[in-house]
């Protein structure tokens, strides 16, 4: 294989050493005994036991849950329909607005989405009563919105890699239209609709800026109560819930990494 | 089923496909929008809600442009927009410099490492964005590692005021973008054709000349993706500047934020939002373009 230039060596190792230091040093530092989280002093696992004594942590850690889990699924089911729209329907009325809509959030500054989404609460609360109080509901609207764009995309581009005559056919053999979605062209796009759903579910369980928006008073999510922590600067009980979090996070990625690539294997082998 | 029959339930089962995430956006992205300009119209108002309505008790438009005036005027805001793309350029042509050799070391690699390469630029995306921007609170804290390191290492005998300075806020923003430079230039890297680059250099160019004339040209719209994805969420930014930049350190995102949140002049938090999206209209039309033109050339 070609060799790397000594430039583009120190750039890789500068690069990754620049985008895994800091989270190694978190790791390391929520072992730390002392206080002050910047002073080593000497190993202790304490912080994770105040972790899971704090309650305001875990009721934050639920509601989290519960609206990424819920946005994730309104957000792939709309979001598929929009990219099966967008590219099996051809032309129809409205398809420059469609498809303007779903690619606006992905690119929209987060404080403009939800001072917007805000404003739009508020007034509906005016005119017809509802959202009544914001929390859940209007969190998980929100992050809904915002999701089902990238899953819009997924899906999209899923579909343009396949072919359309197996849904060609079926219809020829006079399948319904709807019985065609779901019998065909849904088990074809389900891969990308699961990849939508987990893109969705993380960018929920981030969402800060949008969640402080929308959300009322006495409904804090995760991200919001680890904002108003880190405010004051850094503190031994955040070190150790963001190392739990790297922890799942990174043995999450490697088991998809190492099961793709052996299905990738497996599948290099039938083919010799 | 009859032709008929089945063109009817065809059109009704596209009609719905259609009409469900249309309606959707329109009530929660779209109408916002309508919104926003509306209340920017408006007058603060100590009320619930705070601002005047559009049409008054006896149903006449009432309308003030002064919040656009005001931020035309006031050289405060003139300076937070100026600042607010100065930062977020910069930010993007380091993650540029940074992330270009970064994508092309990658490309250039081994099948097996390039996997791995990959994965580890993406693996960040999914740890939460906060908890990275709050992993560097502990290096460049006065009493952080990187000042202690330096310390003891006898560089310095004084810490570095590291911390809420506007070199924190760019390496905080370099950071948290880098993956999104780097991404978009390994996808025109790689389907780069690199005979090409080895046939200019066997025919004489220098390899300087050799990148510039061949390698950059083919790059271009994986560099142009690359710097509108960093610089238009960077523009807009609230978390870093408030987390690791100092209290002089003004940024537009911030700025609206303060504005709505703790001044709660509604009105005018609109007519900032109105502005900054004004700023970025024409980057993010330039995007979708590209995206479009990118989704159709992978057809």
């Amino acid at each position: 294989m070609r060799r790397h230039s000594r430039f583009v060596l120190s750039a890789l190792a500068f690069g990754y050493a620049f985008l895994y230091i800091p989270l190694v040093l978190v790791i390391v530092y929520s072992f730390n005994d002392s206080r002050l989280a910047t002073v080593w002093g000497g190993f202790s696992t304490r912080w994770y036991g105040e972790l899971l004594r704090n309650e305001q942590v875990l009721d934050a850690a639920f509601l989290s849950l519960r609206i990424a889990i819920t946005s994730a699924s309104f957000a792939t089911i709309l979001g598929a329909m929009a990219g099966l729209a967008l590219c099996r329907f051809g032309r129809f009325r409205g398809r420059t607005v469609l498809s303007g809509m779903i690619t606006s959030p992905l690119v929209m500054p987060e404080v403009i989405t939800g001072l917007s989404l805000l404003l739009l609460f508020v007034s509906l609360q005016q005119l017809i009563g509802w959202p009544g109080q914001r929390g859940f509901g209007t969190i998980t609207i929100a992050h809904a919105t915002f999701s089902m764009a990238y899953v819009a995309v997924i899906v999209q581009s899923r579909l343009r890699s396949m072919d359309e005559s197996l849904e060609e056919a079926a219809m020829d053999l006079g399948g319904r239209p709807a019985r065609v979605a779901f019998d065909i062209t849904l088990p074809l796009i389900a891969p990308a609709m699961v990849a939508g759903w987990l893109l969705a579910f993380t960018l929920s369980l981030d969402d800060l800026v949008i969640a402080s928006f929308v959300s009322g008073p006495g409904s804090s999510t995760l991200p919001m109560y680890i904002f108003s922590k880190v405010k004051l600067g850094v503190s031994p009980d955040i070190n150790a819930l963001a190392t739990l979090i790297i922890l799942f996070v990174t043995t999450g990625v490697f088991a998809a990494w190492f099961a793709t690539r052996r299905a990738a294997n497996r599948a290099h082998t039938n083919r010799a | 089923m009859t032709a008929a029959a089945r063109n009817s339930a065809e059109t009704t089962w596209r009609r719905v496909v259609v009409a469900a995430p249309y309606l959707w956006l329109l009530v929660f992205f779209l109408a916002p929008f309508a919104i926003i300009l509306k209340i920017s119209l408006a007058d603060p108002l100590i009320a619930q809600p705070p601002f005047t309505p559009v049409f008054d008790e006896s149903g006449n438009l009432s309308v003030t442009a002064d919040n656009f005036r005001f931020l035309l005027t006031d050289k405060l805001y003139a300076i937070t927009y100026l600042r607010s793309m100065f930062m977020a350029g910069a930010t993007t042509l380091l993650c540029l410099a940074l992330g270009f050799p970064m994508a092309y070391g990658i490309t250039r690699s081994t099948p097996a490492t390039r996997n791995l390469l990959l994965m580890l630029i993406v693996l960040p995306f999914w740890i939460s964005f906060l908890l990275r921007v709050y992993a560097w609170m502990g290096l460049m804290n006065s009493h952080g590692v990187i000042n202690n390191s330096l310390m003891w290492l006898g560089v310095i005998d004084q810490p570095l005021a590291l911390m809420y300075t506007d070199f924190a806020v760019f390496v905080g923003l370099t950071y948290s973008y880098l993956p999104f430079m780097i991404l978009p230039l390994y996808a025109s890297l790689e389907r780069m054709n690199l005979d090409l680059v080895e046939a200019a250099q066997d025919l004489g160019a220098s390899p300087t000349k050799a990148f510039w004339d061949v390698t950059w040209p083919l790059a271009r719209p994986g560099v142009i993706a690359g710097c509108l994805l960093v610089f238009i969420p960077a523009m807009g930014e609230y978390v870093i500047p408030y987390l690791l930049g100092g209290p002089e350190a003004l940024l537009i995102g911030r700025v609206l934020f303060d504005e709505f949140f703790v001044n709660r002049d509604w009105p005018l938090a609109s007519a900032v939002a109105i502005v900054l999206l004004l700023f970025l209209v024409v980057p993010i039309v330039f995007l979708q373009r590209s995206q479009a033109r990118d989704m159709e050339h992978a057809a």
